[in-house]
């Protein structure tokens, strides 16, 4: 690909991370954010001067930094968050994507929304409450949907004395929480990692400055931690899975040579793929090999996870949107059934009678519920037994499909073991599954 | 089966990420819309969706025709620059004029000379029903204004264009869903994720054109509430708009247009980066936000942009 370096290096950034963070305004979250924003200085000078004038109208004293994530008009007037906002900021050696959602129990399914495209977690806790259900419940759904790096913020270290027994108690305490619900022994399998750290993020301690108020702790500030965190789709190898989009046959091009293009476009969900790598297309099973790789009009030998790329194949196979693009030696048969954790973002509860429509990676099926086996309480993670499922409802549930899909477990691959559920009469997206 | 075996690949550079999304965005709207049609106003992130929609679907045709909703105050130069490019690309370009709901009585202005850039609203929904397109691509991104922040990539409007912002349709993964009923309507948004310097990134290492007005040029201009007005500006037909007041100072200035829409709303900076690398590098220093210095027409209230796209603005 071309890659052409600009020149002036501090601009130049050469990696992505999408982290989320989790807590309440009460947390600090708020201001963690614009703290961030504020001293990468991402924030300029006429929005300062807005917050500025927004702050001496509501009678404070200081710049309120939570102001650069107030909400929409229509959340102002209700005094609440309802949905999750994305923010970027820069720090020349990497480009950041927040996903800031609200944090009480009620809007679970902002998180998990917020959760789906996160590569790391800040859970923020506070000081002075220690673990508490809300952190249980924040830890839970970023382990259930996937995301690898869990960085545990411990913040208003400030209103503890900069206390470190305070510090470690909590840490304490969130290992153990930790271990029980199986996050800490997944460790190494998969790659997901703990890392704790002391801050106030009012004084800003620890998060882009270090400050002098915590010599205890010699860790990373979180600035340090999120400039080290993997950015990598997966921490190992995953086989190469490739949905078509789109199926390009400039047939009526004046361009002889054109006569016969056949391009499967797509984005490579996950995996590698070379020239001359044999294949074979899902479900029908035909096989070729991979004759050429392309962006646009340029050619490459070999294309990975995540790039948008079209693919050129060496016989003329009857393929279409919806097919899967697999290595020959890592076929998977497709399935006409799936168990998923599934969590419901509708208002209108789910109805058990009526038939949805399943959106699998570029592929569609109808679906109809087989078995509720059990709900999770996000608090208490008690499994309960249930008939209905209402939004910011988690329950595992059997689906039975009208199309074959190819699919991966969750675990293994977040992109082929995903699916969202759709309403056909509104056409809403009305839930969200992770394949078991 | 989990392996423990590392991957060979590196992860992507941003760029090259960013890019991967907006085609993948690209082609969701080309496999799930039966009738889209991508907005190309000459300006630089429309320019960038060009690129990327040409990484999408050559050797193929775009899969959409473009269209300009024209207020019928733009740039010269910008206007000049869409029909070239439109041109060299060889894709269908449709035109809908302001100026013609105007003329229909669809649009009325409370003065002659009252910025035309929130009808583009009307003009743009009577283009859709006139076409019965179902899902428009644009290029907003999410960092130019706070309502945006929580604003979709496939955004949801009802028969009447409007954008409700408590009935959006939860987005996770790359799953996207831009079904719509008839009458209905997708907002497709393919660089949601890029700020101003990912854009400006992206045009220096594509080496894409732009119209000139980007780049440091002299022009005249008046100082007027604190912001620079550019005055006595020349349209496509050879009309001069914006005279200056009777008691106001008329200034010849180096500046460039950090941002391009109707002539009466939106204002230059002064700059004299007449390249993009120079650009790039005075966006990596600047301290105003691209709307908070170039866009007369957000200033009125915070919620301003909120407010126009319930409206159905783009």
């Amino acid at each position: 690909m071309a890659n052409t370096q600009t020149h002036n290096d501090s601009n130049h950034n050469d990696s992505l991370l999408r982290f989320m963070t989790c807590g309440s305004v009460d947390d600090g979250k708020s201001t963690l954010i614009g703290r961030l924003l504020y001293d990468t200085k991402t924030i300029l000078a006429d929005t300062l001067s807005h917050i500025e004038r927004t702050s001496q109208k509501r009678g404070m004293e200081a710049v309120d930094l939570s102001l650069l994530t107030d909400g929409l008009q229509a959340e102002r007037e209700q005094g609440i968050t309802i949905d999750v906002a994305y923010r970027y900021f820069s720090t020349g050696t990497r480009k950041y994507i927040i996903a800031d959602a609200p944090g009480h129990e009620q809007y679970t399914r902002n998180m998990v929304t917020a959760a789906s495209t996160a590569n790391l977690a800040i859970i923020l806790i506070d000081a002075r409450k220690g673990v508490l259900t809300q952190t249980r419940r924040h830890t839970y759904l970023a382990h259930l949907v996937g995301i690898p790096h869990i960085v545990v913020a411990v913040n208003k270290m400030d209103l503890v004395n900069y206390d470190q027994a305070v510090y470690d108690k909590i840490c304490a305490d969130y290992l153990a929480f930790a271990t029980e619900i199986g996050l800490a022994q997944s460790k190494s399998a998969a790659g997901n990692d703990i890392s704790f750290i002391p801050m106030s993020a009012l004084n800003g301690d620890m998060l882009v400055d270090r400050l002098d108020n915590m010599p205890w702790y010699a860790g990373p500030t979180m600035l340090e931690m999120l400039e080290a965190a993997p950015t990598a789709h997966s921490e190992h190898a995953e086989p190469f899975r490739f949905p078509v989009q789109f199926v390009c046959r400039p047939h009526a091009s004046d361009n002889p040579e054109l006569h016969d293009f056949r391009g499967f476009m797509g984005r490579i969900q996950s995996g590698e793929i070379a020239v001359g790598d044999a294949v074979t297309v899902l479900p029908n099973g035909y096989t070729s090999k991979v004759k050429a790789i392309q962006i646009g009009e340029e050619k490459l030998q070999s294309a990975t996870t995540e790039q948008s790329v079209t693919l050129l194949l060496e016989d003329e196979i009857d393929t279409s949107r919806g097919d899967m693009i697999v290595k020959s030696g890592d076929v998977k048969e497709p399935v006409k059934q799936i168990e998923a954790f599934v969590c419901w973002l509708s208002e209108t509860p789910m109805s058990t009678a009526r038939t949805y429509i399943v959106r699998h990676t570029t592929r569609e099926s109808k679906a109809k519920v087989g078995t509720i086996s059990y709900k999770v309480d996000v608090n208490t993670l008690e499994q309960q037994t249930t008939t209905d499922l209402k939004m910011n409802d988690i329950a595992r549930i059997s689906f039975k499909l009208a199309q074959p899909l190819m699919v991966d477990s969750y675990a293994e691959n977040r992109s082929t073991g995903a699916f969202i559920i759709i309403d056909e009469s509104t056409n809403n997206t009305v839930g969200a599954g992770m394949i078991v | 089966m989990t392996t423990t075996k590392k991957p060979n690949h590196k992860p992507l550079s941003h760029l090259d990420w960013l890019e991967s999304e907006a085609i993948y965005i690209l082609r969701e709207v080309a496999g799930q819309c039966s009738n889209p049609v991508l907005l190309f106003s000459g300006g630089k992130d429309s320019l960038c969706i060009l690129r990327l929609a040409e990484k999408a679907f050559r050797p193929g045709k775009f899969p959409f025709p473009l269209m300009h909703i024209d207020t019928g105050h733009n740039y010269k130069e910008v206007i000049d620059f869409r029909d070239q490019r439109a041109a060299e690309l060889g894709e269908r370009l449709i035109v809908r004029s302001v100026e013609d709901s105007m003329k229909r009585g669809t649009v009325v202005l409370k003065t002659p000379d009252e910025p035309r850039n929130k009808h583009q609203s009307v003009t743009l929904l009577e283009a859709i029903e006139e076409f019965g397109f179902d899902c428009c691509i644009g290029g907003a991104r999410r960092d130019e204004e706070k309502a945006r922040a929580k604003e979709r990539i496939m955004s949801f409007r009802d028969e009447f264009g409007q954008w409700d912002p408590k009935n959006q349709r939860p987005e996770l993964w790359d799953l996207y869903n831009a079904r719509s009923h008839k009458g209905e309507n997708i907002r497709a948004f393919p660089i949601s994720n890029w700020t101003e310097m990912d854009v400006w990134q992206y045009i220096e290492r594509e080496k894409l054109e732009l119209p000139s007005i980007y780049f440091a040029h002299q022009r005249d201009i008046v100082m007027r509430n604190g912001a620079i007005v550019p005055v006595n500006v020349p349209l496509a037909s050879g009309e001069i708009i914006m005279p200056p007041k009777a008691n106001e100072e008329v200034i010849n200035m180096q500046v460039r247009f950090r941002t391009v829409g109707d002539i009466t709303c939106t204002a230059p900076v002064i700059s004299d980066a007449d390249n993009v690398s120079k650009i790039v590098l005075e966006t990596a220093t600047t301290t105003i936000t691209e709307r908070g210095a170039t866009r007369l027409d957000d200033q009125t209230s915070d919620a301003s942009m909120e407010q126009r796209k319930k409206e159905g603005y783009f």
